[in-house]
């Protein structure tokens, strides 16, 4: 069989039934939900009520209101736009530069303790710091946000990539490859990338659900998005002097956070098993 | 000159507090540390050069003032009595016996005029008091005379000012740091002792008894009267988190909680250990100022309209939510105080997006952008700009929010750039009422164009009716002119008042004795047995 | 070795100087103002610049920056510019509570995480499988601060058993320090638990597919001891290299957890620092967490050669 119609062959299995399934349909489910949220959504998000504020539930607000008397139903809706967002940009953005410089340092021998002394330098900044700067430096908005999330998640990424390509580069395939002068370009996207890719997925998954655990707790620190961007972060930050009297607040976004990380998780490993060279030799 | 205080407190809570004093008498506190949770945590601490209220509180504890001032604002001896002369141009301070310095020495009267100086330098009651002073000399150890050249309610009033910045009295080397540097040493003559190895600042502050201190006969009112120390320590906790806070009420970890989030307050409301109470009679007064410097608020009528749309309501519904705590009022000096008259009502209180609407079309509103500044982390500054931004958008307003946090925004007060180049238009905050009741106290209401407080105003008849204000002989007559100053500043657009609330503090159920007062108090406090 | 761990250590000190002048030059550039800190809210114009001239931000950002570094030189951090307390002695007052915290969350992490991790790898695919894996996603699904109140509101409100809040140094007795430490412990390493489990488990899966673990088998190696002797040992580099990484980024769930459970520790005082624009202690606090970073990933690259005598240096 080829190896294609073989990973096929396996992502139907994989798929076949059980958990991945059930993720897939969930994820799937939170996108539509973020995708048709102003067609779902009863109420604009950010209209404000104070007069209705923390109703509870009733027909008029399906999960009742916020501190402002907006409604928590399409704020969850809208939130999910916004922490999906957050959180795929962060992991796409942060593994794309992170592999490129991660192969480039574990290959190139020369440039790689100029490369991760770089990283160092931006990893030794607390993280949090740096965000709580950068956003005061520019203000609250989306975008400065995913970059002070995006930004500490690179160094983790490079060191990760650099740790795979240290291990493949010292297999002996490997170094056959190079001696025989295979050209860089080969051995890196022939036997270099590939090997990353299953980490990579994992890495990818954490850096999505930390990136909207990120933007929680700088929504909890006062340097998160700004109130009228309801991601699934700020609404729980908001909401959590109410945790012991009103939990909906919380639990409501916190569900959805928590259904959208536990599917994204599940579909990572289950790729990762299907799409990782070495399992086949297992099977 | 001063009749004694009769008035004994007219509520339950100051009634108990008394009568604990009775019974506890002269053999007062067995080894006690009271542990407090403070609204924010102490880190400056010098309280004549800030204004921060944590800083005011933290003066209270180690130094003491010359006067003080009663529930019902009268103004008191606490550690000097005075007399006037016939013309009221001379005042001669004679300060009480057993005063001394946490350090054994003495206080003199040296002391106490360095430390009138180096307040006067800087605070802006002193400002226009100065003007009046011809001069300040020490008669001899323990008396000193203030030389006037016009007779003015603004000395006893300025000597005995509770809130920021309250002129504390420290030893002379200490006073005569520049108002513009920090204090690097810490004696004092108030009823504790500053616990300097214990500092941790912004997390715990320690304070002893000061087994020295001579209390006035007088029972305790306001900041006059008797401070008569009941525990050995005092302990101040800062909280980053509010919801720890009331946990740690709950589970006896902490004694009392300076102030509690009102969304918090049904978690500790029913709880049978533990008594909530206002302390604060007076309680704030929350406003929002617009920059008179540019477009679109250079413009009176663009003023009016954003008073107008804005609903007092709303917004404390937003900040406070239940109606036992707050209460909509037009006043810039507050409902409640002498000098507080509410012209304007009907459309400051109200909601008017009509009338809004109308003005901003007679003032012909080019949709300039609004930029109000909004802070992410302050509670009790946090739902403001969100409910001004929602009604200004109504009224027809563009609006562009800028969220930072609250020491930005702070700083950022000061800019006076166009709001097209980092500057803005408006952003709300608070004070407290104690001290806005008159026109000096009062900050929003200094207008003398780019010299005055953030918003610049420019509106010289006020400034003019202060003067007068502090040069009037009659509380009749300062009320007349504070009359007229509450409808300058409201037909101007000077600022936008949002309404008044009431703090509550809780604390456990085996203390008493907390005092009802403007600031947080920790003398009379005791344990019940 | 000796020569290896000599050349990281040369290599750490312009780390630490590119990043102590990228923070100096951010926080100069960020809006914000310490005089407008230290004198209130109705402060003039005037007043501000006065205040501004006796703490030394008036002078140029260069010749501030050169002043910085020369008191480094002779050791000297400076004072907070709030309080007026020495910066070594606000690092040192609040050094316990954020070490006691770290160090207990790396424990607690090691211990349940790499267990964990051979366990759902030693099942792959079973129930036991899927329950670890389900419950190491649960713990970075929710934000530290709602683990915390939850944890707060059943063991310390409901049941009793705990303190809500604080911190006790040691020297006041090994109990009330380990009682205060157990819930934001908890809380933290939740995160970290199910990150190196995560990681343990598929690497030791990918080990395992590893030709002399095939061989191993084939000779008749059992499974536990292929699984303890051989995967283990092959797995760590990446264990050791996300541990290293955990305990680098652990500052960001120190300062909330600090926050909900109101320790006293350095997470707090760095947002506090930054928010009122406190410069000396921001830096004095840069320059230590770069140091401890530094030294962290020296140890990890040490580790890397014990455990995988492939790498060398």
């Amino acid at each position: 069989m080829t190896r294609r119609g073989l990973l096929l062959r396996r992502l139907r299995l994989a798929f076949g039934g059980g958990p991945a399934l059930v993720s897939l349909v969930i994820l799937t489910l939170v996108l539509l939900m973020a995708v048709f949220a102003p067609l779902l959504a009863t109420a604009d998000p950010t209209a404000i009520a104070p007069a209705d504020r923390l109703s509870g539930l009733t027909i008029e607000h399906p999960l009742g209101t916020d501190a402002y008397g907006r409604d928590v139903y399409s704020r969850v809706l809208h939130g999910a736009r916004v922490s999906l967002l957050v959180g795929a940009g962060a992991a796409l953005v942060s593994v794309a530069v992170g592999l490129v410089i991660g192969v480039f340092a574990g290959y190139f021998r020369a440039l790689d303790s100029v490369i991760m002394r770089t990283m160092d330098g931006i990893m030794a900044i607390p993280s949090i710091l740096l965000a709580i700067a950068l956003i005061s430096l520019t203000g609250a908005s989306l975008l400065t946000v995913l970059v002070a999330i995006t930004i500490p998640e690179i160094p983790r990424v490079v060191r990760l990539v650099r740790s795979v390509i240290l291990n493949v580069r010292s297999e002996a395939y490997v170094e056959a490859a190079i001696t025989l002068g295979s050209p860089v370009r080969r051995i890196l996207l022939r036997h270099m990338v590939p090997n990353t890719v299953a980490p990579l997925i994992v890495q990818g998954t954490f850096v999505f659900a930390s990136a909207i655990l990120t933007e929680a707790t700088l929504s909890f620190l006062g340097a998160g998005l700004p109130t009228e961007i309801p991601s699934w972060g700020n609404i729980m930050s908001e909401g959590r002097s109410y945790f012991q009297l009103f939990p909906g607040l919380v639990l409501w976004p916190g569900l959805a956070l928590a259904l959208t990380l536990l599917s994204v998780n599940v579909l990572g490993d289950v790729l990762r098993d299907t799409l990782d060279p070495k399992m086949e030799k297992r099977t | 000159m001063n009749k004694q205080t009769t008035r004994i407190g007219k509520n339950r809570l100051v009634a108990a507090a008394t009568g604990a004093a009775i019974a506890l008498g002269a053999t007062s506190a067995s080894a006690e540390t009271l542990r407090v949770v403070m609204q924010s945590g102490l880190r400056i601490t010098d309280p004549i050069m800030t204004t921060a209220f944590i800083t005011r509180d933290h003066g209270y504890m180690i130094y003491d003032t010359l006067l003080g001032v009663d529930s019902d604002f009268n103004v008191r001896p606490q550690m000097a009595d005075w007399e006037v002369s016939e013309d009221e141009k001379t005042y001669t301070f004679t300060l009480r016996d057993g005063l001394a310095w946490h350090d054994g020495a003495p206080v003199t009267a040296e002391d106490c005029v360095a430390s009138i100086k180096r307040w006067a330098d800087i605070d802006s009651t002193a400002k226009p008091l100065m003007t009046m002073v011809d001069n300040i000399e020490v008669v001899d150890d323990k008396s000193f005379k203030v030389q006037l050249n016009t007779p003015t309610t603004l000395l006893l009033a300025g000597l005995s000012k509770m809130s920021s910045r309250a002129p504390f009295m420290m030893p002379k080397r200490i006073a005569e740091t520049p108002a513009s540097e920090s204090i690097d040493e810490y004696v004092g003559s108030g009823p504790f002792v500053f616990v300097e190895e214990e500092f941790q600042p912004g997390i715990k502050v320690a304070y002893e008894k000061f087994e020295e201190y001579v209390p006035r006969d007088e029972p305790p009112s306001w900041t006059a009267g008797g401070k008569d120390v009941k525990v050995d320590r005092v302990e101040w906790l800062t909280m980053p988190d509010q919801m720890t806070a009331i946990n740690a009420l709950q589970s006896g970890e902490v004694d009392f909680i300076q102030q509690v989030p009102f969304d918090l307050l049904p978690l500790v409301e029913n709880a049978s250990d533990i008594d909530v109470n206002i302390l604060d009679p007076l309680g704030a007064w929350t406003y929002f100022r617009m920059n008179w410097l540019h477009s679109p608020f250079d413009n009176k009528l663009v003023r009016q309209a954003a008073i107008a749309a804005v609903d007092q309501e709303d917004v404390m519904q937003a900040l406070v939510g239940n109606p036992e705590y707050y209460r909509t009022c037009a006043a810039i000096m507050g409902c409640g105080n002498v000098n507080g008259d509410e012209y304007g009502k009907e459309w400051v209180v109200e909601g008017q997006i009509e009338k809004a609407k109308s003005l901003l079309e007679e003032a012909g509103y080019d949709d300039t952008p609004v930029v109000i500044m909004a802070p992410t982390d302050l509670a009790m500054v946090v739902p403001q700009p969100i409910v001004i931004g929602d009604a200004l958008r109504k009224a027809g307003f563009n609006v562009q929010m800028k969220m930072m946090d609250w020491q930005t925004l702070a700083a950022q007060q000061g800019n006076q750039d166009a709001p097209s180049e980092g500057g803005w238009n408006i952003f709300s905050t608070y004070s407290i009422l104690a001290t806005s009741g008159d026109p000096f106290g009062n900050t929003p209401l200094s207008t003398d164009g780019r010299e005055s407080w953030a918003g610049w105003p420019d509106v010289p008849e006020i400034s003019e009716l202060r003067l007068d204000y502090a040069k009037a002989a009659s509380v009749e007559e300062q009320k007349e002119i504070a009359k007229r100053i509450q409808k300058i500043a409201i037909d101007e657009g000077v600022v936008g008042p949002l309404g008044q609330f009431r703090i509550p503090a809780a604390w456990s159920s085996e203390w008493s004795g907390f005092l009802e007062s403007p600031i947080t108090l920790f003398w009379n406090i005791s344990k019940e047995d | 070795m000796l020569p290896y761990v000599l050349k990281r250590v040369l290599s750490a000190v312009p780390v630490m100087i590119i990043v102590a002048v990228v923070i100096f030059a951010l926080l100069r550039l960020t809006p914000g103002d310490p005089a407008a800190i230290l004198a209130g809210n109705d402060a003039t114009g005037e007043q501000l610049a006065q205040i501004r001239e006796s703490l030394g931000l008036d002078e140029p950002i260069l010749v501030q920056l050169a002043t910085w570094c020369k008191n480094i030189i002779s050791g000297d951090l400076g004072v907070s510019l709030l309080s007026g307390v020495p910066v070594t002695k606000m690092i040192a007052d609040r050094v316990g509570p954020t070490l006691a915290l770290a160090v207990g969350t790396i424990s607690v992490t090691i211990l349940v995480a790499i267990p964990m991790g051979i366990v759902a790898a030693g099942r792959l695919g079973g129930y036991l499988d899927r329950i670890v894996m389900a419950l190491s996603v649960l713990g970075f699904s929710v934000p530290i601060f709602v683990t915390g109140y939850v944890l707060i509101y059943f063991f310390s409100l409901k049941l009793g058993w705990l303190p809500v809040q604080g911190y006790r140094p040691p020297s006041e007795g090994l109990f009330p320090f380990l009682q205060r430490l157990v819930l934001p412990v908890l809380a933290l390493s939740g995160v970290y638990i199910a990150l190196v489990a995560r990681i343990t488990r598929s690497s030791i899966i990918e080990v395992l597919g590893e030709d002399y673990i095939r061989t191993a088998r084939a000779k008749g190696a059992t499974g536990r001891r292929i699984l303890l002797r051989h995967a283990l040992r092959n797995a760590a580099v990446p264990i050791v290299t996300i541990i290293g990484i955990g305990i680098a980024s652990l500052i960001t769930g120190v300062v909330v957890t600090e926050s909900v459970f109101n320790l006293p520790g350095l997470g707090r005082l760095v947002v506090e620092a930054v928010l009122a624009r406190d410069y000396p202690v921001i830096q004095g606090l840069i320059l230590l967490f770069s140091f401890t970073y530094i030294l962290i990933n020296l140890v990890v690259d040490i580790l890397y050669t014990v455990f995988d005598p492939r790498i060398r240096y």
